[in-house]
């Protein structure tokens, strides 16, 4: 019999239904490996096992009257960006290591409400600012693939977690790639929705023009599974969009035939590793072999992307990380002078370097005088680049391409040059400026390091994307691979 | 432009931070860094363009005025480090 852990998210649902294990067997048997790891990974900020043991059994009792919720005694894990009642929300920041939200974010209570059960909070860059899970106040994570490797970022411990077979599923943050490039470094499978498609109400800003919830998987099967359970139209979020939630799970059946798959020119030239342009060209093969038709699509605009992105969201988040000011709620400095003074101080100690970074990016690019160089310059060369992807969707269904540049890269190898690392996420900013659904499914390895194949889809396409994602997994094994030891 | 230790006490002020030691350094040497690298932007012909705020254009939505919230202010005020009376607690402002 396979292990537990080894399941997929349906695999486990499949499983607690047909009485293979009941729910309390499975989130011990996870919380174990959870605790065994975390020495090792540092995949969680908070392990929250009394509650899912209670929450468990509820399940157990539910499933036993014939009374179990879409998501039934499903083990996940949040990243701890999103607020959750009652339980601490980090960020990954010292500024919040003490935070305690009284409310949950609108992703937490729906997951909830359909059964799923919660076994911790993952780690991940500070305010999510960073690829590479490094900004965290709690520890780097190590990539499961091969310790001392980065898993990525900024949802690290998500996607190492999952990689890891620590939990079936977690969610994420996308607001530069933060879903989609740890997906491809842990191999896994990651998805950040069209913007507004998820709530970001209790979802801790970044940049609120970029930030949108999503998930990191197994597979784009479990993916349709979360993404149909935390969708829909949210009063408390005004960015939220009003728009009906497909059936995710019913649409993954559509056929290849037919579809029509637009090659990034841009993305498969200088830059990206010669062997993983190799898997990337494999991958788009096996979509021709079963039916799709290939077409070369040119982005004009999109090398702008990264400078266009380190203004956008610096502006944003200096914007809204103004909200901790040592008063309300959050690192308080000792002994203050003055209100000055405890703002300064409290903000100075609270935030990591690369947090203080943006917000005097941010500063600096809002100030009178750059304003309009930078700042309503960004504005002009994204609405390029959303024209970019528009055109382009004139000819084809789905763009795709690499995730990353290179597979998995050493801790510390990029941390002391900020611009490096910015340029991780070159492939995956476009779809958060265009405000895109956009995917990453493990399509080969390089140098024994998991590689991601990304697809992009027109604003509310997710059906049409996890559709052409699953049936790429049905006929390929990559998305099955388990890192060594972790199995 | 550089980027010089004025500057970079000027825009301290405005986000409200302080830097300690090594940190003064650091910010100023990548902060420069980071504009140099942003001023390819301006390389864009972007004069017929209208600048993007929404990924999707949409306009913001609107509710009714009304309040539906219930957390207590004993739930709220617990995230702070310095309360009394229902009331949060700040150095004195005025002499």
């Amino acid at each position: 019999m396979t292990a537990m852990h080894e399941l997929t998210l349906s695999g486990m649902r499949d499983g607690l239904r047909d009485g293979s294990f009941t729910a309390r067997e499975l989130t011990a048997h996870l919380l174990a490996r959870i605790e065994a790891a975390q020495p090792r990974l540092n995949a969680f900020i908070t392990i929250t096992a009394d509650a899912a043991l209670a929450a468990a059994d509820a399940a157990d009792a539910r499933i036993k009257d014939g009374n179990a919720r879409p998501l039934e005694g499903l083990p996940i894990a949040h990243k701890d960006i999103f607020c959750t009642d009652g339980v601490r929300t980090t960020c990954g920041s010292r500024m919040l290591e003490q935070f305690v939200p009284p409310y949950d974010a609108t992703a937490v209570a729906l997951l909830a409400d359909a059964g799923a059960i919660v076994l911790g909070k993952t780690n991940m860059d500070e305010f999510a600012m960073g690829s590479s899970n490094e900004t965290s106040f709690f520890g780097d994570v190590h990539n499961p693939w091969r310790e001392g490797l980065s898993p990525g970022g900024s949802s690290g411990g998500s996607a190492a977690a999952v990689s890891a077979r620590l939990v079936g599923a977690a969610t994420g943050t996308d607001t530069g790639g933060s879903i989609r490039q740890p997906a491809a470094l842990c191999g896994i499978t990651g998805l950040k929705p069209t913007y507004g498609r998820v709530s970001r109400f209790g979802m801790i800003a970044f940049a609120s023009s970029l930030d949108q919830a999503g998930t990191l998987t197994r597979t784009a099967e479990d993916a349709a599974l979360l993404l149909g359970a935390m969708s829909g139209l949210d009063p408390r979020d005004s960015t939220s969009v009003d728009a009906p939630v497909d059936d995710y799970v019913a649409a993954l059946d559509a056929p290849l035939e037919g579809l029509r798959i637009g090659i990034v020119q841009e993305f498969m030239g200088e830059g990206l590793d010669a062997d993983y342009a190799v898997a990337v060209r494999a991958a788009t093969a096996e979509f021709e072999a079963r039916g799709a038709t290939l077409v070369d699509v040119s982005l004009g605009n999109i090398g702008l992307s990264v400078p266009t992105y380190y203004v956008v969201a610096p502006a944003e988040c200096s914007s809204n990380l103004s909200r901790f000011d040592g008063i309300r709620f959050g690192h308080r400095a000792d002994n203050p002078v003055d209100l000055e003074d405890l703002y300064r101080r409290s903000r100075g100690e609270g935030f990591g370097a690369e947090v203080k970074r943006r917000i005097m990016t941010g500063t600096y690019v809002l100030s009178a005088g750059y304003y309009d160089a930078y700042y309503l310059q960004a504005q002009k060369v994204r609405r390029l680049i959303s024209a970019d992807f528009a055109r382009a969707f004139e000819q084809v269904d789905l763009v795709v391409g690499p995730t990353t540049p290179t597979p998995a890269f050493g801790l510390g190898e990029k941390t002391d040059d900020p611009i490096t690392m910015y340029l991780n996420d070159i492939y995956t900013i476009g779809a958060n400026l265009a405000g895109l659904p956009a995917m990453s499914v493990p399509c080969g390895f390089v140098n024994g390091l998991p590689a991601g194949l990304q697809l992009v889809a027109p604003a509310f396409g997710e059906g049409r994307m996890l559709a052409a994602a699953h049936q790429y997994q049905q006929a390929t094994d990559w998305h099955l691979q388990a890192p060594e030891g972790w199995s | 432009m550089s980027i010089g230790s004025d500057d970079i006490e000027k825009l301290a002020v405005l986000a409200r931070l302080s830097f300690e030691g090594d940190e003064l350094g650091d910010i100023t040497d990548k902060l420069a860094a980071i504009v140099a690298f942003v001023d390819q932007l301006g390389e864009a012909d972007t004069a017929s363009v209208t600048p993007m705020a929404h990924p999707l254009d949409q306009v913001q939505r609107l509710r009714a005025d009304a309040a539906d919230a219930d957390i207590d202010r004993a739930r709220l005020q617990a995230c702070s480090e310095a309360t009394e009376d229902g009331l949060y607690l700040v150095p004195r402002v005025i002499e």
